[in-house]
């Protein structure tokens, strides 16, 4: 692999301090910047820089405003008939309300931590489709399809033992219209994976294949940048099908794979 | 009034819309004090903000409440500063004449910058670092306060600001570049 130069380096920096650089880049980027001072000093410099911003003052909203923004919603205001039903009285008793906008700190301090948090799990999902999509779309560009190319999954199987630390299920679905063409490793969310390639008419699947940490999951697909995306859990192993496919037919493919499964002819015997 | 039918009420409505956007009141006051320099115009930059918000939430679709709320908040400063014809040199922001000859003369040095440490002491004082940021043009200003106070991703930044991904990067560059020399200028004794 070449080693990155300087001015790439320089250029990258940036990006990097933001955490938006895909993942082989950074970890060029750190051994360029492990070896030379000067990137090293550029880097130390955006880090204070970045650090001198966040010291700047957050502004929070006044409780004065607020308490304006709430009363100009039409929320109904407090019921004057004794009769009302209590729980209606307490849903509309403005004082209640009021708790929602002037948060007392240690409750907005927890909803703070509890959106992060599902903010930061919503951003690694995000994260992953992107990493899939741009395999997918790495794979199509580079002419580096496969490190295996074969449409025989007899091949394809034993290719990856002793690559991976898992067997994955390769099955041949020619019959079906989805030939098998290949296999490649790839660096997907920290981890080698397997991806296993299929045809369909003039279309490409990637299919990626890891150890699933827990239970079944129905396919279900997802559509990012033009690509769809179809996830599916099953016996122990997570699948990401990626593909500009049309979904019915993704999802299709996916019902294949699951069905093949249950298939024992279909499936080539852990070696 | 006890039955008010199928479908939502006007009320029902003003509640879903109240529980989405309460917990990113902080967020549009803090983006629209950064822009309008002042507290008593980010009143009125939020309030109105927060009424378009209401009128619009109908097409709200759910998903990332915030970066909705911040377009608005934005748009709203934009329109609320032509108004206004203040703020004049913030509205016409010449994205390539926006300190370029800077950028150019200083990149190696800036980006190089000898004394990271000594910027570091400099960080301490947030008042220098809060007056150099007013200083920088409002478009510098808001990326940096989205990307750095906010936290937002690029995608997020890109999609409030409404450029593209490229225009995000080259944008923080010069906005960081500025501010740099900002803080040096006027830390000189």
């Amino acid at each position: 692999m070449n080693t990155m130069n300087c001015e790439e380096a320089l250029q990258l920096l940036p990006v990097y301090g933001d955490g938006e650089l895909e993942l082989p880049r950074a970890l060029e980027l750190e051994r360029h910047v492990e070896s030379c001072a000067a990137c090293a000093a550029a880097l130390r410099s955006q880090r204070a820089l970045s650090r001198a911003v966040r010291s700047a003052p957050y502004h929070r909203a006044p409780d004065a405003l607020r308490a304006r923004l709430r009363a100009q919603l039409p929320l109904p205001a407090e019921t004057p008939t004794a009769a009302a039903p209590s729980l209606t009285r307490a849903r509309q008793r403005p004082r209640r309300d009021w708790s929602r906008w002037a948060m007392p700190i240690a409750a907005s301090l927890a909803l703070a931590v509890g959106l992060n948090f599902m903010l930061a799990t919503q951003r690694s999902q995000d994260s992953l489709r992107e990493e899939l999509i741009a395999g997918h779309v790495r794979s199509l560009q580079v002419a580096h399809l496969s490190d295996v190319i074969s449409t025989d999954q007899h091949t394809v199987k034993p290719w990856f033992n002793g690559k991976l630390d898992y067997a994955p299920p390769v099955r041949d679905l020619a019959q079906q219209d989805f030939p098998l063409l290949g296999g490649r490793l790839d660096y997907i969310a920290h981890r080698q994976v397997a991806a296993l390639i299929y045809g369909s008419r003039k279309h490409t699947i990637n299919l990626y294949i890891w150890p699933a940490k827990d239970g079944e999951l129905a396919p279900n697909s997802q559509g990012s940048e033009g690509y769809n995306l179809v996830h599916w859990r099953h016996d122990g192993m997570e699948y990401w099908a990626v593909s500009d496919l049309n979904v019915q037919e993704l999802r299709h493919f996916a019902e294949l794979q699951i069905a093949a499964g249950a298939d024992k002819t279909a499936n080539v015997p852990n070696s | 009034m006890e039955f008010r039918g199928i479908g939502l009420s006007d009320a029902d409505i003003a509640r879903r819309f109240d529980a989405m956007a309460a917990p990113h009141l902080d967020a549009a006051y803090n983006l629209a004090r950064w822009l309008t320099r002042n507290p008593h115009d980010a009143d009125d930059v939020v309030q109105e903000a927060y009424l378009r918000a209401f009128r619009f939430f109908g097409g709200f679709r759910g998903g990332g409440g915030r970066a909705w709320l911040l377009t608005i908040v934005r748009n709203t400063f934009y329109t609320w500063a032509e108004q206004r014809q203040r703020h004049k040199s913030d509205v016409e922001f010449d994205e390539a004449g926006a300190g370029l000859e800077m950028v150019e003369a200083g990149a190696n040095e800036a980006l190089h910058g000898a004394n990271p440490e000594q910027l570091l002491l400099r960080a301490a004082d947030q008042q220098l670092v809060e007056a150099a940021l007013l200083k920088l043009p409002a478009e510098y200003r808001e990326i940096l306060v989205l990307r750095e106070l906010e936290e937002l991703s690029y995608k997020e930044i890109a999609a409030i600001v409404g450029v593209p991904l490229g225009t995000v990067m080259s944008r923080l560059s010069r906005a960081r570049l500025q501010l740099r020399q900002q803080i040096e200028a006027m830390d000189q004794p």
